[in-house]
């Protein structure tokens, strides 16, 4: 017998669940709905060109490939720096540290992701640049005959680089890569550890042929979920980015704006539908971006039966 | 007939060999860089914190700061407070919470209690998984679309809560959906063989079993929100005086103060900004720190 308070509920539960389903889609077709009209008075290629001029309705030029560069350079040296560190500490809180004090530090690297973003961002344009810009001019001067670290776009000095964004974004995508990798890594089946330890490997050999093997697919999850924080930050690199219209260099010393900077600095100017509409449409750029970059994440863990 | 034997010499090698030099140095490489790697960590933490409180106490410790707002203050003028901005952040975040625990809650309901492993209980957990991956700046961006252009309302407080609610909804779903899950089976079981219906099961033994779960969830995704900058940019203006109404009119908050603020180049701006910055980290570090020791003294008992 099927009571009518079990129907109820039953149907308002499935409907929550619904509307999950139906908001994603809903993120994606109002975005789209609101951007055509822009994208149709568009006058230059909206994938091509390197201009954004939307002040005026009646002669939208805006463009993505710099918006593009920027924001794949900044979440690159972040994933770059990040993931090395992020393995390490979630080895070190899973493997090396004693299993009591463990949680606690665990907890300590979790606060990292309380910060807000926009004191990341302060403190990254005010406190660090000004620490890491002997190393960036050393860089600039010693390696510099390496493209990605010539000059750049905007002045070093200033520090509103890709460089200093991918240092803070790093900073910022270490809790979510450590957390989800450690995750992965408490499931390495305790068989495969004591297997090794009976073989008598060393820690680090037993850290290398059981918990690494297991758990790489799920520590690349964990990096690509890094990969789409960090390519959808935005205040903080919109404090610390040196706006320019200049051309870039593809160097890490380029300045500039990212897809979501670029949303951020013309928040002021969103009063007209059909600008507005420019800047939907580079949001949904990095909705799409964001999507794929997720979904890829959470396809190769559960492909995984052994994570389950 | 003799055969030599040499009887000191073992007749097969030793079982336990001491480790060799080249593999106890590999492991001592990789045990110093894997501690490196926390200490990394710990560096930009202490580092940020430390910069927070060493900017940011002057101005938090004057009297002021917790009941006046920056009402009538030009750029360069000390003084004022920031209760308008604290306003504005504790309301926006009290109005997505009431959105979004009720709608969590029910999401994280459906997934453990009926949707089992169905199609659409894969389904919705996986665009569960995507919100928690959408930027704040899309999420803003949406309800812009749809909550201003498409349905014609003014940006207020009230938009900005709705965005929130699309960041905060994936978190309190995550932590209520785990707790639920290890509420022990036997509770439904007896629940049932006394003949209550199962809506009834849910509401009354499962949700109180887990409940602590779903506060510790709904404190962290608070915490998550009140620092978000992104959506706000988009959804309202920033005012420097009080107001009340959520519905209409500009409104402070933390994140938009210090946003505001760190335009103008002052030295009055900069002492605003830190100690904007500083009353944030300490409001979100106490949802953070309500939310352990809640789910530290009422932990469900598992066997």
């Amino acid at each position: 017998m099927v009571r009518p308070g079990d129907r109820i509920f039953r149907s308002l539960t499935s409907g929550a669940g619904v509307f999950i389903v139906v908001l994603i889609a809903a993120i994606g077709i109002f975005l789209l709905l609101r951007a055509i009209p822009s994208l149709q008075r568009d006058n230059v290629n909206f994938l091509l060109s390197r201009d954004w001029v939307t002040s005026d309705p009646a002669n939208l030029r805006f463009g993505i490939i710099d918006l593009l560069w920027v924001t794949v350079a900044t979440s690159v040296v972040a994933l770059v720096l990040a993931t090395p560190v992020a393995l390490g500490i979630a080895l070190f809180l899973t493997q090396y540290a004693p299993r009591k004090l463990a949680r606690s530090l665990a907890y300590v690297v979790d606060l990292l992701a309380a910060v807000p973003s926009i004191i990341f961002g302060l403190w990254g344009i005010q406190v660090l640049a000004p620490q890491l810009l002997p190393f960036a001019e050393w860089l600039n001067e010693y390696l510099g005959w390496i493209p990605i670290f010539a000059l750049g776009n905007v002045s070093t000095g200033g520090g509103g680089n890709i460089f200093i964004s991918g240092v803070v974004l790093a900073v910022m995508i270490l809790p979510i890569i450590t957390a989800v990798s450690r995750e992965i890594f408490e499931r390495t089946p305790t068989a495969h550890v004591e297997g090794a330890l009976a073989l008598g490997a060393t820690k680090w050999e037993v850290v290398r042929t059981t918990v690494l093997p297991f758990g790489k697919a799920g520590f690349i999850s964990a990096a690509m979920l890094g990969l789409g924080r960090a390519l959808g930050e935005t205040i903080a690199l919109t404090t610390i980015l040196s706006a320019t219209d200049a051309q870039p260099n593809y160097t890490i010393f380029d300045g500039g704006a990212t897809f979501a900077s670029r949303i951020a600095l013309g928040s002021a100017e969103f009063n007209d539908n059909l600008t507005v509409g420019a800047y939907i449409a580079a949001g949904l750029v990095l909705f799409l971006i964001t999507f794929a970059v997720n979904a890829l994440a959470r396809t190769v863990v559960a492909g995984k039966k052994e994570y389950a | 007939m003799t055969t030599s034997v040499d009887l000191e010499r073992p007749a097969s090698p030793a079982a336990f060999r001491p480790i060799g030099a080249v593999r106890k140095s590999k492991n001592l490489v990789a045990t110093v860089l894997v501690y490196l790697s926390f200490a990394i960590a710990v560096v930009p933490l202490v580092w940020v914190l430390y910069t927070v409180l060493e900017k940011g106490l002057g101005p938090v410790l004057n009297a002021d700061w917790w009941g006046n707002s920056l009402n009538g203050l030009t750029a360069t003028q000390f003084g004022g407070g920031a209760y308008h901005a604290i306003y504005g952040t504790l309301v926006q975040g009290v109005v997505c919470a009431l959105i979004s625990v009720p709608i969590g809650v029910l999401v994280a309901i459906y997934l453990v209690e009926y949707g089992a492993r169905s199609r659409m209980a894969k389904t919705t957990t996986f665009m569960v998984d995507i919100l928690t991956g959408v930027p704040s700046i899309v999420a803003g961006l949406f309800i812009y679309a749809l909550w201003i252009t498409t349905f014609g309302f003014t940006r207020s407080a009230f938009a900005v809560s709705l965005s929130l609610v699309l960041l905060m909804v994936p978190v309190v779903i995550r932590t209520t959906e785990e707790m639920l899950r290890i509420v022990p089976m036997e509770l439904r079981e007896a629940s049932y063989a006394l003949g209550v219906p199962k809506w009834k099961t849910i509401v009354k033994i499962v949700i109180p079993t887990a409940l602590s779960g779903i506060v510790t969830g709904v404190m962290l995704g608070l915490a998550r929100v009140m620092g978000e900058t992104a959506p706000l940019l988009i959804l309202v203006g920033y005012a420097p005086f009080i107001n009340y109404d959520i519905f209409s009119g500009e409104m402070a908050s933390l994140p938009l103060l210090m946003n505001t603020e760190r335009a103008t180049g002052t030295e009055a701006g900069d002492m605003r900004v830190w100690g904007a910055a500083l009353t944030l980290v300490v409001i979100i570090m106490l949802f953070n720190l309500i939310a352990a020791i809640v789910s530290r003294l009422s932990a469900i008992k598992t066997k």
